[in-house]
């Protein structure tokens, strides 16, 4: 099978029509494939989260990750942005769905794309990516530990979003969502209040919670990393995207 | 979790980053994941200059129990400056 894949920086239309920078990753076989966006976790569009954006490509799917921090901090480092975007409350939701929307609009335009676009996003990422999927017609979404979707930042944290868990009934795609069990943020309890929403609303969605996980179990640069839970996780991704994205 | 929780502090004096030393506007503290640091959560501050861009930072990322240290190291200091150099 022939496997390689092409990586690089690009420039997309984001909300308002703004350029912003992404990273894009694609196989370079006939295709077509399917395509995933891949909304990078609070502290940015970093050197880890391009290899995901790596791996969907690898696994056969176009990947862009979206700089959502562009705007703040253009051609800052990583960490650097992340630190102007963290003191100015985060991103503001309507600009996250009109970046997420150029990035889907992109990948379905690409030539080797068979039409379908996912979203999956990490941390603060898991918000907004099911912010996307209630805001935008996706064919799947997945929601990596995001915080928010159910309750509010706790008193005195100035993070400028609110729930979104009253959108469910518009929730446009089958969700995936996978979360640690010991996890404060979200809780297992605003876990369940989401799945009890999903299932009154009549969605098509299937949630795994790992127990000896926490928030970030992904995240393999940093001590929060879980081998067992990120790799059952990789395995219920690529398994939930052959059935929704793939050819 | 990701807190956003961000205390703002404008200060005088300068500090050396990547492009060499710049003129310090302000300071911002929180805690939070770091970028470096093998804690989940650390205190971080970073010393800015709005002025000159995101890139104008120093920034550190210490545990719990450094962060209290230097706190009152600082403050120790302070102290025992000589009369009428503060």
């Amino acid at each position: 099978m022939y496997d390689a894949i092409q990586a690089e920086t690009i420039s997309l239309a984001g909300a308002g029509g703004d350029q912003i920078e992404a990273y894009l990753a694609r196989p370079l076989g006939p295709g077509p494939f399917g395509g995933v966006v891949v909304i990078h976790h609070m502290p940015g569009y970093d050197e880890q989260t391009k290899e995901i954006t790596r791996t969907f490509a690898a696994h056969g799917y176009n990947a862009v990750c979206p700089n959502l921090y562009w705007r703040e901090a253009p051609g800052a480092s990583p960490d650097d942005a992340a630190a102007t975007a963290r003191a100015a409350g985060g991103v503001p939701d309507e600009r996250l769905v009109g970046d997420v929307g150029g990035a889907v609009a992109y990948l379905r335009a690409m030539p080797n794309s068979n039409g379908k676009a996912g979203t999956i996003g990490y941390c603060s990422g898991g918000r907004q990516s099911f912010l996307a999927a209630v805001s935008l017609p996706l064919d799947a979404a997945v929601d990596c530990y995001g915080a928010f979707v159910v309750g509010r930042p706790p008193e005195g944290m100035p993070l400028k979003v609110g729930p979104i868990v009253d959108r469910t009934p518009d929730l446009s795609c089958p969700l995936l969502g996978l979360f640690g069990a010991e996890d404060s943020h979200p809780s297992p309890e605003q876990v369940a209040e989401l799945e009890k929403a999903l299932v009154e609303a009549g969605k098509t969605f299937e949630f795994h919670s790992y127990e000896d996980a926490g928030h970030g179990f992904f995240a393999v640069d940093r001590p929060s990393y879980r081998p067992e839970a990120a790799n059952d996780g990789w395995q219920k991704i690529w398994d939930f995207y052959g059935r929704y994205l793939a050819s | 979790m990701c807190t956003y929780l961000t205390e703002k502090v404008n200060v005088a004096g300068s500090g050396k980053g990547p492009a060499g030393w710049f003129t310090l506007s302000e300071a911002t503290v929180y805690f939070d994941h770091p970028v470096h640091a093998p804690a989940e959560h650390t205190l971080n501050i970073d010393f800015l200059n709005r002025g000159q861009g995101p890139s104008a930072r120093v920034a550190v990322e210490l545990t719990a129990e450094s962060a209290r240290a230097l706190a009152e190291a600082i403050q120790a200091t302070l102290a025992s400056a000589p009369p009428g150099l503060i």
